[in-house]
């Protein structure tokens, strides 16, 4: 988690002795075996197939899925179909659209902030009962989402929020592994020194967090609000629970849209990848942040 | 002209008994500031968690005993009548039995696969990034979207995967009526999804492992395969452990993937697919019996806990039978971390 490149590979940075045996050497720097790249790219295969499945029949008309000769060339009706998912009312697209862009960016840029700044006290801040705050934290991450559901949606009725997105970004609003994510990261990479130098400079407890602490923890708050973007945008159960047909989420309208056209695949599978396009898009862009967050987690933390 | 007056008041006791001046209201703000300011910075955290996780999950102990009045908003007090249904209830030991066999069928080939994916990756081949950004790929697609998109693929009569079997002389499956298949259709979503995710965390462990390792048991003799069973697979075992424990606890919640498998939603007519988490929807929000579904609600974080627990001891001693039992604090801690982080992203 110091870094938020990818480590680079020992085995070409490392000095090599010169007399070591040649296996020893070849188990270095050996370039694979043409199986290996093949079964990397059977599961590429694998990985992307479905994507170009639903583009086939997305494609096509409601018959294409019976069609027993069906053509592995795309057909032409894609746009079509997006457009009359897209103008079906019962489906609301665009507002879903907005819920799933409003309660992802809300939700990633308050867990961010909030995380970051209870990651900064956890990390670097001395207070009383700092530990066992932090063990409870930790404690609240294994309770799995189910077990308070309905308790939450009564919750949520009495506030009158049931159907608003509201409803949705409250639960959301912070988690729990956002908090350890930041205290993890802020204990490593920030030194004690910056934070005294400040505060001999006569800053705040708040401006040294603003100037300090803030800037050296950017990279994993990238990652985190990532993460949390795509739970969020993939979220379905709770949005499932508590938001009505009319106001939803992609997902939620994705429900919907299968309810609606079972017969007629070409329209469902449209929706679908109308529905994941714009995550597609935030992969290509910040996919690698994704593999190294990931990645990251796993050998520190 | 103020200081020469104040200065003898100031000087005369030497030792450590000399009294402080009076703090300036500044001074005293610097301190409160310094005081209370982790608390604030920690405060918002708890506030929520105190509001949507606390709450909910005492209070959820308290409905499962009641028979609750959806309408007023209150229960009665009906002590164990609620658990007392759901055991006894046919449909809650047929979810339970399909939770069980999809969590099966989606976690071992899931870690397998992952962890040859991952040594694959380990190799030193070219556009490192590359791979393993296509190796990621399906986790940022909605489980709703992948589910979609198999049961399309899993038709029963125009689907892809049965006219494929009809092509090499198979008969068809009845992928939506027939208990094992409709799991094995919907496992088949779960490992989609999340198999290069797992590659990734494992990748990032064999990474940690020294090169030195490798290089020994090649002067040693050791072979390819030698190397991955003796070398790679008792040093990944910390993280191995974990990625198993969150596919666990994630299996075992299943939801998306059964609740879109088929119109319906209601995990198939005789219950073929249905989860204990889709009996808990259906309980709760198809029959508005929310006092039983709190009891569901409850059975579930048992049976997780239990089988969380149960898997601990059993990959433990698995993966433990051939390794050199080098158990650091740190590569647990680290593992930790990732189990944590895992179970966040599902």
């Amino acid at each position: 988690m110091t870094t938020v490149t990818e480590p680079r590979n020992p085995r070409t940075t490392a000095p090599r002795p010169k007399r070591r045996k040649r296996a020893a050497a070849a188990v270095a720097t050996m370039r694979p075996h043409w199986t290996v790249y093949a079964v990397l790219a059977v599961f590429l295969v694998a990985s992307v197939f479905p994507f170009y499945w639903s583009f086939l029949i997305a494609s096509g008309d409601r018959f294409t899925i019976n069609d027993p000769n069906m053509s592995w060339w795309p057909g032409g009706n894609f746009l079509e179909n997006a457009a009359t998912v897209i103008g079906n009312p019962a489906v609301n697209f665009w507002k879903a659209l907005w819920n799933s862009i409003v309660v992802s960016t809300t939700t990633g840029v308050t867990t961010v902030v909030l995380s970051t700044l209870a990651g900064y006290a956890f990390a670097k801040l001395r207070f009383k009962g700092s530990n066992a705050l932090l063990i409870g934290v930790i404690a609240t991450m294994a309770v799995p989402v189910q077990l308070g559901i309905v308790p939450l949606y009564i919750l949520m009725q009495e506030f009158g929020w049931t159907g608003s997105v509201g409803a949705v970004i409250l639960p959301a609003l912070v988690t729990a592994f956002g908090v350890f994510w930041m205290t993890q990261y802020i204990s490593q990479s920030l030194p004690t020194e910056l934070i005294e130098a400040a505060r001999v400079d006569g800053c705040s407890m708040i401006r040294t967090f603003w100037h300090v602490g803030l800037p050296a923890a950017r990279p994993a708050a990238a990652m985190l609000f990532l993460f949390t973007f795509v739970t969020q945008w993939n979220n379905f159960m709770w949005p499932y629970i508590v938001l009505d047909p009319q106001n939803p989420t992609l997902p939620v309208s994705l429900s919907i849209l299968q309810a609606n056209y079972f017969v007629d695949y070409s329209l469902v599978l449209a929706g679908v990848l109308l529905a994941t396009v714009p995550l597609l898009l935030l992969f290509m862009f910040a996919g690698k942040q994704l593999v190294s967050g990931i990645m990251a987690g796993a050998v520190k933390g | 002209m103020t200081t020469t007056q104040q200065k003898p008041s100031v000087e005369p006791p030497p030792g450590k008994n000399r009294p402080h001046p009076p703090l300036t209201w500044r001074q005293r703000l610097g301190r409160l500031d310094v005081k209370l300011s982790p608390y604030l910075y920690i405060a918002p955290f708890w506030i929520v968690f105190a509001l949507v996780g606390l709450f909910p999950i005492i209070y959820t102990a308290v409905i499962a005993f009641q028979d609750w009045d959806l309408v007023r908003n209150t229960g009665e007090f009906t002590g164990w009548d609620n658990f007392a249904y759901v055991v006894q209830d046919r449909e809650f030991w047929l979810s339970l039995r399909n939770t069980f066999s999809i969590f099966l069928l989606s976690s071992v080939p899931q870690v397998i696969v992952a962890t040859i994916i991952a040594a694959m990756l380990d190799k030193n081949i070219r556009a490192k990034t590359f791979w393993r950004m296509g190796v990621l790929l399906p986790y940022v697609v909605a489980p709703v979207a992948v589910a979609l998109i198999f049961s399309n693929m899993f038709g029963d009569r125009y689907g892809l995967v049965n006219s494929v079997l009809n092509d090499i002389g198979l008969s068809s499956i009845a992928w939506h009526v027939d208990v094992i298949p409709s799991h094995i259709a919907i496992a088949t979503m779960v490992n989609f999804r999340w198999t290069g995710y797992n590659a990734l965390i494992l990748l990032a462990a064999m990474q940690a492992i020294p090169r030195d390792l490798y290089e020994a048991a090649a002067i040693d003799g050791a072979g390819t395969f030698r190397r991955f069973f003796s070398v790679t697979l008792p040093q990944i075992r910390p993280t191995m452990i974990f990625v198993i424990i969150t596919s666990t606890i994630g299996g075992l919640q299943i939801f998306d993937e059964p609740r879109m498998y088929d119109t319906n939603g209601q995990g198939g007519s005789n219950h073929q697919w249905e989860t204990i988490t889709l009996y808990l929807y259906k309980t709760g929000w198809g029959e508005f019996n929310f006092g039983r579904a709190a009891a569901i609600a409850w059975i579930l974080f048992l049976i997780i806990v239990a089988i969380g627990m149960l898997n601990f001891a059993v990959t433990q001693r698995l993966i433990a039978t051939d390794s050199v039992a080098r158990k650091t604090k740190k590569s647990r801690t680290a593992s930790k971390a990732k189990h944590i982080k895992k179970e966040v992203g599902k």
